[in-house]
């Protein structure tokens, strides 16, 4: 391990410090400090093209795989800087797993969704109890435990999107970053993974990234509001920053910001 | 006000229809050849097939009476192109992972996408030339001239680009989402592309494949310069490193002989040549088909 110097906070365990991310010469967003802590479950929400979805994917270093996409600043991870040169961005996402907007299984069978992530992994053990114990967690055992030899693909989008979420519990990361999970389902899967989110929260931190205000009350502990504007030489270019950060609880009930205030009450975005 | 019906004189649905007729007319002229081509040489070559026809060796023309068979360059055929897929495929293959999954777009690839390109369009008497100058008049391998050895290298130069291309656009194909996805549970790029990319774009990789090695099959120009032509047997191994006969070749010197029995082994070898590549074309798309279905049980 690469200890930095800083010591980050104890339950703090992903820290963002001064960080800013550049699609090329364009800032996507600014100078964003945020803490996020061990065992809470922290959406960030915000209106489109505000970057929320670029800060989440610098957390696991998915940012990488986008051509000319550059990161400025700190994210400390357990007391590393992430974005360290030698840090090796595999064993970055062995750690901080991750769930996309869009259900993406692998043309495989369910069984082997699962197993594939851990085989790579190195498991060893028993990797039927493996499968089972991630479909259990994901809620979705009762569903296909009939079926574990049948492709990914014959689920409905609602199961294959728990379907994701169990291969990434079963790499046993500590983080769980999902992308606007729900936005591809209907309201009764999204329900269901809003409980499993719960249940989740007991091993895993996740951050979570939505549209739908009501499901960061529902399931979050802490919001992160995400704002844009206009860059300074006013050429119409738009430039995200974290406008408030609070509780939940206060950034719905009585938000320090205006925007945040207008925001949440749908008058924008 | 005009009326809704549909009005058949007037100008713009005249129009219409003439350029429908018209573009139907270019369409059946294009096909035109192929039907006529593939008809022609199966009556005029299914006519000459025999069983000896797979087991004798061609007789030297000037023997009017019989011609013999061309079991030498069938089987030549075969090995040549063998050594040609054995080189261009695994080649091809990488250099086409390299471009769709290594490669960030920039002035590197661009140069070797455009290369790949112009590789394609090099007449394939070129690439004869080639190892001609580069194997066979240096005597480089063992010190043998003429090879199938030889022959194999200037055909996997034509198979190259379209394995590379069809590797490239096939591996393009599979949705970034699934290389996220790997990547996200902690996999590798290595990993990615071995267990999760390249199995999802088997389909339209074999396809590229099997096209190329078909292509490469019917080529004569390269063979001239490289395997040249042998009337004997081919009975071991050694004589890879000498003259090897083909299909393509055996058309080419017998359909210029004077004599009756040549042309006709030439119309068989056709034959035989045209009604393989037909039947390996099927088959890749077979092939396709059958993957598809299997692939999303």
């Amino acid at each position: 391990m690469i200890k930095n110097t800083k010591k980050a906070q104890k339950n703090h365990i992903l820290s963002l410090e001064d960080v800013s991310i550049s699609y090329g010469k364009f800032e996507a967003v600014k100078n964003i400090f945020c803490n996020f802590k061990k065992g809470d479950i922290t959406s960030l929400i915000g209106p489109s093209g505000c970057g929320k979805s670029t800060v989440l994917r610098s957390l696991n270093r998915m940012n990488d795989l986008i051509p000319n996409c550059s990161l400025k600043g700190t994210v400390l991870f357990d007391g590393t800087n992430i974005y360290d040169k030698r840090v090796d961005p595999v064993e970055v996402r062995r750690r901080i797993g991750m769930v996309f907007q869009q259900p993406n299984p692998f043309p495989k069978s369910i069984y082997e969704n699962i197993a594939f992530g851990a085989r790579i992994n190195g498991f060893v053990g028993d990797m039927d109890d493996l499968v089972e114990l991630s479909l259990k967690k994901a809620a979705l055992w009762d569903e296909c435990k009939d079926k574990l030899n049948n492709s990914g693909y014959s689920l409905s989008g609602g199961q294959q999107q728990r379907l994701c979420i169990a291969r990434t519990i079963a790499i046993e990361p500590e983080i769980i970053l999902m992308d606007e999970p729900c936005s591809a389902l209907d309201p009764i899967s999204t329900l269901k993974i809003e409980e499993t989110m719960h249940e989740l929260k007991k091993n895993y931190t996740i951050i979570i990234v939505t549209h739908n205000m009501q499901q960061a009350l529902r399931v979050s502990d802490m919001t992160a509001f995400f704002n844009a504007i206009e860059y300074e030489n006013g050429d119409g270019g738009k430039v995200g920053y974290l406008a408030e950060f609070n509780s939940t609880k206060k950034i719905f009930s009585s938000p320090k910001e205006k925007t945040t205030q207008e925001y949440i009450s749908g008058k924008f975005g | 006000m005009n009326s809704l019906f549909y009005q058949k004189n007037s100008s713009r649905n005249i129009g219409d229809k003439v350029f429908t007729s018209l573009s139907l007319i270019c369409v059946f002229i294009a096909i035109l050849p192929l039907i006529f081509l593939v008809t022609y040489i199966l009556i005029k070559g299914g006519a000459q097939i025999t069983p000896e026809l797979f087991t004798l060796e061609p007789n030297p023309p000037g023997d009017d009476l019989d011609a013999g068979g061309i079991n030498p360059a069938l089987i030549g055929t075969l090995i040549i192109t063998t050594i040609a897929s054995i080189i261009a495929i695994p080649v091809g293959v990488g250099g086409g992972i390299y471009l769709a999954e290594y490669s960030k777009g920039g002035p590197f690839s661009r140069f070797i996408r455009f290369g790949v390109n112009v590789l394609a369009g090099v007449p394939s008497i070129i690439a004869g030339v080639f190892i001609y100058a580069l194997i066979v008049s240096t005597k480089i391998l063992f010190g043998s001239m003429y090879s199938g050895l030889a022959g194999g290298m200037a055909l996997s130069i034509l198979m190259l680009p379209t394995v590379i291309k069809t590797t490239d656009e096939g591996l393009k194909l599979v949705p970034n989402e699934l290389r996220y996805a790997s990547l996200g549970v902690g996999a590798s790029m290595y990993t990615t592309i071995l267990k999760i990319t390249l199995p999802s774009a088997f389909r339209s990789i074999a396809t590229g494949v099997v096209l190329g090695i078909a292509r490469a099959a019917g080529e004569t120009a390269p063979l001239i310069f490289t395997a040249l032509f042998s009337y004997y047997y081919i009975t071991g191994f050694g004589d890879l490193f000498y003259e090897m006969g083909s299909l393509a070749v055996l058309i080419y010197n017998f359909a210029l002989e004077p004599y009756d029995a040549q042309n006709k082994l030439a119309w068989a070898a056709s034959f035989i040549l045209v009604l393989s590549i037909l039947s390996v074309n099927i088959f890749s798309r077979i092939f396709a088909a059958f993957t598809e279905k299997t692939k999303r049980v």
